[in-house]
């Protein structure tokens, strides 16, 4: 496996970010370069989530700035951030549990498509021509992540495994350059835990795609990863990669504890 | 044995995407739209037409409308008459105050005018969600009925507050007769329901199910709120206001406000829960549902308890056996006529052997 980690395309400087009293983070830089996979860990409360919520836009930043691809901003609506190329999965499912499989994964090519409503309400020439592009691209999805046979299951119905996997198709069908995914592999079996892995392996490997994970399984982490961000209480405490961090006595003491 | 997909196989995705993939659910449709458009017609009479079916097919019009908004874009409204009374005006202003109009323009300016009224009262629905949003919308109801009552302008002053429906022409024919008035509201629900249908497997109706089933990700995926929850309520209200305009024109023969109360915008909402939220099919069983059971049940009291009842304990017993048995299906099938239908067509493929 030969992969080049190119320059830095994710930005974040000095972030700080409060709900009334409580400081979720603060001070936070951390930088994601080109085609890498970067963990961050840390125990609970620590703001991992948040900061992932800060990068999409979910939460905007009382202080510091967020540089993607190379435009500075502080406030972004989530759905503009989608449309500039970042796509993320969520740590308790959030599926459209109404919805097949395919339908759930078409969402993610939302962005994508263009036809407006009197089109659509037509379903004729360009319309349905755009619907099946965009189909065979969802399906290329499907392929890869072999869910082939619940293509037309609602995905309340499915296991929780599979709604992981489908939840990480839909991001994948946005075809996006980052991808956060908030504890991927929470609450799986051994088995599924090494699909997800080959999944976010192959992703990167295949795509390029930069990824930002959230992980607890240290075993999955320093596999996986090629960097590792640690944080607590809000402020990160060591950015390196895994063997680094492994050693690092701030990191023990808060986190991984000593070896038994 | 008859209804079979095996031996049925799709090549093309195009073909994946169709309504009706299968052959035999083809065949249904086409008998069912022969019968409604070509024997109906022919042997029903002014009575059946225009007190039944005209009705019953405006009322699922409205029903769709009402399922866009609430069955698919998760949005709670008790505005739907109020949006089909804007329809019902618009359409009468248009047709009195600019005569050189076609009245299928007067239609659909109609359902723009509603669909922009209803996106007005829609705006509340970016702040807030379920029973909430139903008091906003409640709000339309009786400000567009307070409106139209007391604005004499909308009426063109009329003394009396009903003004009958003028005449209509359509294409150069006049549409007068009870036929000719069924074909129209036919021919209008039939491509307005096609339409619905198109929306909702399209981009824009997967968008509103995404609003509905989790409007954090939604956004997340790049779809934006205001914008799909605002378009859910300007087409939802766009039916509904085509709705009312066929409502007055086809079915009352009178434009009048006290048509469109607040009774009829729970009688839609009953309509599609008991067809089945979410679901185009729905909203016509729906209607059907509430539109012939009491009229079952009045012909069976008729006939089975004549002299042996007082009318009055008889009518009363209608009402408990209409609510009875909506209870009854609301029990063993939440998801409504809809879900039932498919339940059937599925136990269907593999019968006689289910194993």
């Amino acid at each position: 496996m030969t992969k080049t980690i190119g320059d830095v395309i994710l930005r974040c400087d000095n972030i700080s970010l409060s709900f009334g009293g409580v400081r979720a983070l603060s001070d936070i830089s951390i930088d994601v370069r080109e085609h890498e996979i970067l963990a961050i860990i840390g125990p609970n409360g620590a703001g991992k989530s948040s900061m992932l919520n800060v990068i999409n836009g979910v939460y905007h930043p009382q202080e510091g700035t967020v540089t993607w691809k190379g435009q500075t901003r502080r406030a972004m609506k989530p759905h503009e951030s989608a449309e500039s190329g970042i796509a993320r999965t969520f740590q308790n499912i959030a599926l459209f549990k109404g919805m097949s499989t395919l339908d759930n994964i078409m969402t993610g090519r939302y962005t994508k498509m263009r036809r407006n409503l009197l089109w659509q309400a037509l379903y004729w020439g360009p319309a349905r021509k755009e619907e099946i592009e965009h189909r065979e691209v969802c399906e290329r999805v499907i392929d890869f992540l072999q869910i082939e046979s619940i293509r037309k299951t609602p995905v309340g119905r499915l296991p929780y495994g599979l709604q992981k996997r489908v939840e990480l198709g839909r991001a994948l069908a946005a075809q996006p350059e980052l991808l956060l995914l908030d504890e991927p592999m929470a609450g799986m079996n051994v088995e599924e835990k090494e699909d997800m892995c080959r999944f976010i392996l192959d992703v990167n490997d295949e795509f390029g795609t930069t990824i930002v994970l959230i992980e607890h399984d240290m075993g999955v982490v320093m596999d996986i990863s090629d960097r590792v961000a640690v944080l607590d209480y809000g402020r990160k405490i060591a950015d390196g990669v895994p063997d680094q961090v492994r050693t690092n006595p701030e990191v023990i003491r808060a986190y991984l504890g000593a070896g038994h | 044995m008859l209804y079979r997909e095996a031996g049925q196989f799709k090549t093309s995705y195009a073909k994946d995407l169709a309504i009706f993939p299968i052959r035999q659910d083809r065949w249904f449709i086409a008998l069912v739209l022969i019968f409604f458009g070509l024997v109906v017609p022919l042997i029903a009479n002014d009575y059946w037409l225009k007190s039944i079916l005209i009705p019953l097919l405006v009322s699922s019009l409205a029903a769709i409308g009402l399922n866009i908004l609430t069955g698919y874009a998760g949005q709670l409204s008790l505005g739907t008459a109020g949006f089909m009374a804007v329809g019902a005006f618009a359409a009468y202003n248009f047709n009195i105050r600019v005569p050189e109009l076609p009245l299928i323009v007067d239609f659909i300016l109609a359902g723009l005018c509603a669909a922009l009224v209803g996106m007005v009262f829609g705006l509340p629905s970016l702040r807030i969600k379920g029973f909430y949003l139903a008091v906003a919308t409640l709000a339309a109801q009786f400000f567009i009925e307070w409106v139209l009552t007391h604005f004499g302008w909308f009426t063109n002053y009329s003394s009396s507050g009903v003004i009958s429906a003028p005449p209509m022409k359509m294409f150069g024919f006049a549409v007068e007769s009870a036929v000719e008035k069924y074909l129209l509201t036919l021919g209008v629900v039939l491509v307005m329901a096609l339409a619905a249908k198109n929306m909702v497997r399209s981009s824009a109706g997967r968008a509103w199910m995404a609003v509905r089933d989790k409007d954090i990700s939604a956004e997340v995926i790049g779809i934006p709120l205001m914008k799909t929850k605002l378009t859910a309520f300007g087409v939802s209200s766009f039916y509904c206001g085509v709705a009312g305009a066929l409502w007055t024109y086809c079915y009352l023969g009178t434009v009048e406000p006290a048509a469109f109360d607040l009774a009829r915008s729970f009688l839609i909402l009953f309509m599609i829960i008991i067809g089945g939220v979410g679901s185009i099919l729905g909203s016509f069983l729906g209607a059907a549902f509430i539109g012939l059971l009491p009229i079952f049940l009045n012909n069976m009291a008729a006939t089975i308890g004549h002299g042996t009842l007082q009318a009055d304990t008889m009518a009363n017993l209608e009402h408990v056996i209409f609510g009875g048995l909506i209870i009854f299906f609301l029990i063993v099938e939440p998801h409504g006529l809809a879900r039932l239908w498919q339940i059937a067509k599925e136990k269907l493929r593999l019968w006689p052997f289910p194993y």
